[in-house]
């Protein structure tokens, strides 16, 4: 085996054998460069999506004009509709590397209803532990799962709002038109929701940003 | 953009515009150049210290017009509806209010054809009502977001196009409206199956606020680009531009109006029109 370049750590990457562990790193440049551009495309993506709901609510209510992006309808589409290539292109790389590395299932593998729900109560016992930031709990496990599911939605109801007669077959998957418009806000809620819960974890937890920024 | 390229592009804008002059009014003229021209003529808009952001937006939306004219399939045909799906009442807009809603003279009024077309007659309500009628039931989408139902009966438009000798290599297709709006469609979408210059509206002459004497129903574009009470058809190769857009049948202006300036008022009127 060769040492010379590379000290392995202590701890055992519990998926087994065939991956090799750089010293101390928990987060990949390429990871933590994807997070990065999702997070600046979904921020733009929900401002100028707020003030695209504006034009035409579906409930009774509208976003305040301060915390939307655009400035008026036509502003807001123009940024949507740039963001979404970033929130697109970005996703499918981040999907296709940890697919293609096998991080996916060292991440998310095995996921288990009970360790969920001992996890979950641990959580809210302020008892799980972050002792090693290489793994995710199972809470993590399920929430980071989610989002992505959610934005997988999120992007087929857009693709659905914008070109309803080019894709016949996803508008009759996603119920029509109308309808992909209520999946649509609702997968945004779901976004929104996840965004304030994780980020009251990273402030509890603040070491996860670093690690998010630097890796390690 | 630097600002030789900036000024390059109005001058070739503004040659455009001038152009098309031909026998416009100077109101027309400006109107047109506000459209063709908007960026060069808004710089009391406030856009000067985010230029660039707006530039780039402009550039992506150029190049989302490409990818909407390749996935633009010209035999796909929008999803029709049963009778009993139709909104009733069918939601009225424009960028003014419906007691302002323009009133054309159904006995004086004349359809004018022009640019590349063989015949350059004038048609006559009864002369359009004799021609192949069909109907359909479709979805009417708003840039805005909500949606509605309706029946649009009339010429299938191709069939229009064929009777007054339309060219049909050429690129654009433009319409000039008795309410002072203007639109323009690509040569596709003007040939698509479901293109219609309508006449009636669920089973009734088309009413003023829904556009009389005619519109023109394109089930495969938002709202905005069905134009009412068109008075005048145009066939070129020329851009012809469309109110409150730059270029592309679906690009939107990358500006943003300040509050105080009227022009673009009017251009976000213009922008949030059905």
């Amino acid at each position: 085996m060769n040492t010379s370049a590379r000290h392995l750590s202590g701890a055992v990457n519990e998926a087994g054998r065939g991956t090799r562990i750089r010293s101390g790193i928990v987060h990949p440049g390429w990871l933590r460069i994807s997070h990065w551009l999702n997070a600046l495309a979904v921020i733009i993506m929900i401002g100028s999506g707020w003030r695209i709901y504006n034009a035409s609510p579906l409930f009774d209510f509208r976003f305040p004009d301060d915390i939307t992006l655009g400035g008026w309808l036509a502003g807001a589409l123009n940024w949507h509709f740039a963001a979404m290539w970033l929130l697109g292109i970005n996703g499918l790389i981040y999907l296709l590397i940890n697919v293609l590395s096998g991080r996916l299932w060292r991440k998310f593998w095995p996921l288990s209803p009970r360790a969920f729900v001992t996890d979950f109560v641990a959580a809210f016992k302020g008892r799980l532990s972050h002792a090693d930031p290489r793994r995710y709990n199972s809470v993590q496990k399920v929430a980071y799962l989610l989002v992505v599911l959610d934005l997988v939605l999120l992007v087929l109801s857009g693709l659905v709002l914008w070109k309803s007669v080019q894709f016949p077959l996803l508008s009759l998957l996603l119920g029509g038109y109308e309808t992909a418009r209520y999946i649509h806000f609702f997968a945004m809620a779901g976004l929104v929701a996840f965004i304030v819960v994780h980020l009251v974890m990273v402030l509890l937890v603040p070491r996860s940003l670093l690690t998010m920024i630097r890796g390690r | 953009m630097n600002d030789r390229q900036n000024k390059m592009d109005v001058d070739a804008v503004l040659r455009e515009a001038a152009a098309q002059m031909g026998r416009y009014s100077r109101r027309s003229f400006l109107k047109h150049v506000t459209t063709l021209g908007g960026l060069s003529l808004l710089t009391g808009c406030s856009i000067s210290d985010e230029s660039h952001v707006e530039d780039a937006l402009g550039r992506i939306s150029k190049f989302n017009d490409k990818v909407q004219a390749w996935l633009f399939d010209p035999k796909r045909l929008a999803q029709t509806y049963s009778e009993a799906e139709i909104t009733r009442p069918f939601p009225f807009n424009a960028y003014y209010s419906e007691k302002h809603v323009p009133h054309v003279d159904a006995a004086d009024f004349r359809l004018e054809v022009g640019g590349k077309v063989s015949s350059r007659h004038s048609w006559t309500l009864a002369e359009l009502r004799v021609l192949p009628q069909v109907e359909q039931i479709t979805r009417h989408i708003c840039v805005e977001g909500w949606s509605a139902i309706g029946r649009w009966g009339g010429v299938p438009f191709a069939e229009f196009l064929k009777r007054i000798g339309a060219d049909t290599s050429a690129k654009y297709v433009a319409f000039h409206c008795a309410d002072d709006y203007y639109t323009s469609i690509d040569m596709a979408t003007a040939l698509h199956p479901q293109t219609q210059l309508t006449l009636s509206f669920d089973g009734q002459v088309l009413p003023p606020k829904y556009g009389f004497p005619m519109k023109v129903r394109m089930p495969t574009k938002l709202g905005y680009k069905n134009p009412k009470h068109v008075r005048a058809i145009s066939i070129t190769n020329i851009y012809p531009g469309a109110t409150g857009k730059t270029r592309g049948t679906t690009g939107l202006v990358a500006v943003r109006p300040s509050p105080g300036c009227a022009k673009g008022r009017h251009l976000a009127a213009m922008s949030e029109r059905s």
